[in-house]
């Protein structure tokens, strides 16, 4: 189960600010979604090493070669705060 | 040739009869974009984004796919043309470049047309979950098309697109073409490169046709298979795909899991007795047509979904940590915002996400998060060997049947592709039970498997509630498969001789409760050609 101070807990982990009515309905939500997951827990996986990646065939390196890739322009002109050489962003320090 | 004869053309013979000179590409570009926009079109909401005008390309009668317009989903980078990922976070972003898949469709003679809308982050079975408005089912505009790849299944069969991409992650191009009664492909992991797809979660996520015959899916996907240095996890498929031909089933196996059936009972949320019926007609059918049908078993298909619920809101959490309103998409403009850095992080996703990204990104952090990783994360990679490793088995002839003996070697597995047809819009209430929706789709994403859904009946009697709505079969088969597999589907396709044309036909305004649930209707916004 997990409790308000959980979703809160959470909610900083993940960088969202969560409302009251939200802190609520997740730890509801979660909380049922998770009685679902955790029939997982019934697999016997002794000596069942984890997948993180399928290796479904064998894959081959690329070359290590300098490639084109995209001009600074391009690629900060999707940014919501930018000067011409890099993002902006709050201080850190303030 | 005349503007009803167009529309009833596959996007094989559109391509054939524009390499015969019959048709002109910019009058077939025109034709769609003009029907995409008729009123009623409109209100199925397909589309997010539909180019200007005709794009340049003269040659296109030439090339492979002959000028034949392609919906794309709102996810795939498109430079110059929005891609925003059904997401208010990324509203109006137009990236810099162009996803490879879409890339290679538009170098083989297929125009972009329009970007579909789709769940948020592609998290979402109905296409509800959209900052564009909810998509409509266009056999009954009271009814969601599936998810996530909803608005790119909706304008297939609504004939507003010959076809389309769409993303699978967990069933999203597979179960919304049921739900449509379209032609959806998954195909193996690694056949397509994901550069340029906004990611949801990368060990799982595939791009793939969505079409109205399993000869333009097979079109499409040729198309659009290949290595990419730009996707590490990319591989191409083995040999260039034919266009299917096959009309028989001499000589092949198809499986039929015990846990992936009518048996699988409550845990599935109950198979829907029209889907079963319509299901065990196919199985007669690939009978009468040579096949064997063979009850095997999967043993750890049952705990795939659970497993899924680990693993893809805990990628998805790691993968939706860029949007943090610093190199693309929402910054808040809250006076905190622009003064601190957490702040300015917490408010920026806290605005920019839906709520159920933010439930799968708290649910993925959560998983990931220390003490839980061993019994959550942990335990799911390993359920995910044990369920691929049933799959592998199960083709390689080392499974065991229903009772426990040796099962015969098993060329492809059959399940219905979801429980039930199409439900209304807003139906659907928990998420558990939207979850649900991908239980016969999901372990196929975790084997990195391919599998097709297509059309093989309509639902209920006349005046049930549900009559009259499309029904997926799912076939499933060995990773590479996609040439065999798509033989047997067109052969089943051919058998099954679904007719989809009732989709096509416009039903009048007033069938439906245009500004109903999920959330205001986005609008088409256009622009120059991609």
């Amino acid at each position: 189960m997990i409790d308000r101070a959980q979703v809160l807990q959470i909610a900083q982990l993940a960088r969202l600010d969560l409302s009251e009515e939200e802190v609520e309905r997740y730890a509801r939500e979660l909380s049922e979604i998770l009685t679902h997951v955790e029939r997982i827990a019934a697999a016997d996986v002794t000596d069942v090493a984890p997948t993180a990646h399928l290796a479904l065939a064998e894959g081959t390196l690329r070359a290590d070669e300098v490639q084109p890739s995209l001009a600074r322009a391009d690629a900060l002109a999707g940014a919501p705060e930018a000067s011409e050489e890099g993002f902006l962003v709050p201080s850190p320090q303030a | 040739m005349g503007v009803s004869d167009i529309l009833e053309l596959s996007a094989e013979a559109t391509a054939a009869a524009a390499h015969a000179g019959e048709l002109d590409p910019g009058e077939l570009f025109a034709f769609y974009r003009s029907r995409a926009q008729e009123p009623e079109a409109l209100e199925l909401n397909c589309f997010c984004w539909l180019a200007a005008g005709v794009p340049d390309g003269s040659s296109a009668a030439e090339a492979p796919l002959g000028g034949v317009p392609l919906g794309v989903k709102d996810l795939f980078c498109t430079a110059g043309a929005p891609s925003q990922s059904g997401s208010l976070m990324l509203k109006g972003y137009i990236p810099p470049y162009t996803a490879t898949a879409v890339q290679r469709a538009l170098d083989a003679g297929a125009p972009l047309l329009g970007k579909t809308n789709q769940d948020e982050f592609a998290m979402g079975s109905s296409t509800e979950h959209c900052a564009f408005g909810a998509v409509r089912n266009p056999w009954d505009r009271n009814r969601v098309p599936g998810g996530s790849s909803g608005g790119s299944a909706a304008a297939v069969a609504a004939g507003l697109v010959p076809w389309a991409l769409g993303t699978d992650t967990g069933g999203s191009i597979r179960q919304p073409a049921s739900f449509c009664g379209i032609v959806g492909l998954k195909p193996t992991y690694g056949a397509v490169s994901r550069h340029g797809m906004i990611a949801f979660a990368s060990s799982l996520d595939q791009a793939g046709p969505l079409s109205r015959s399993v000869r333009d899916a097979a079109l499409l996907l040729g198309a659009i298979a290949g290595r990419d240095r730009r996707d590490a996890t990319s591989v191409g498929l083995p040999e260039p795909l034919a266009l299917p031909q096959r009309t028989d089933l001499e000589g092949v196996t198809f499986g039929v899991a015990r846990e992936l059936s009518a048996q699988a009972g409550a845990q599935a949320g109950g198979i829907e007795p029209g889907v079963q019926a319509a299901f065990e007609r196919a199985l007669e059918l690939a009978m009468s047509l040579g096949a064997r049908i063979e009850e095997v078993s999967l043993p750890h298909a049952a705990l795939a979904l659970s497993a899924y619920y680990v693993l893809a809101p805990a990628e998805a959490s790691s993968n939706l940590a860029r949007f943090d309103g610093v190199r693309f998409g929402h910054r808040s403009g809250d006076e905190r915002a622009r003064r601190e850095l957490y702040a300015m992080y917490a408010q920026s996703r806290s605005e920019g996400f839906g709520a159920e990204v933010k439930r799968r990104i708290m649910l993925g952090t959560y998983v990931l998060s220390a003490g839980y990783y061993d019994a959550y994360y942990g335990q799911a990679q390993k359920v995910r060997t044990l369920i691929a490793e049933d799959f592998r088995r199960l083709f390689a002839g080392e499974g065991r049947a229903a009772r426990g003996a040796a099962a015969p070697k098993v060329d492809f597995l059959l399940t219905p592709t979801a429980a039930t047809v199409a439900f209304e819009l807003g139906a659907v209430q928990s998420p558990w039970q939207m979850y649900l929706n991908d239980y016969f789709t999901v372990p196929m994403s975790l084997a990195g498997i391919p599998a097709i859904s297509i059309p093989c009946g309509l639902s209920g009697k006349p005046g049930d509630s549900a009559s009259g709505m499309p029904i997926g079969l799912q076939i499933a088969g060995p990773a590479f498969s996609e040439g065999p597999l798509l033989e047997v589907a067109h052969a089943l396709e051919q058998a099954l001789g679904f007719d989809g044309s009732p989709a096509r036909r416009h039903r009048g305004l007033g069938h439906a409760h245009v500004n109903g649930a999920g959330g205001e209707a986005g609008g088409i916004h256009q622009g120059g050609p991609a």
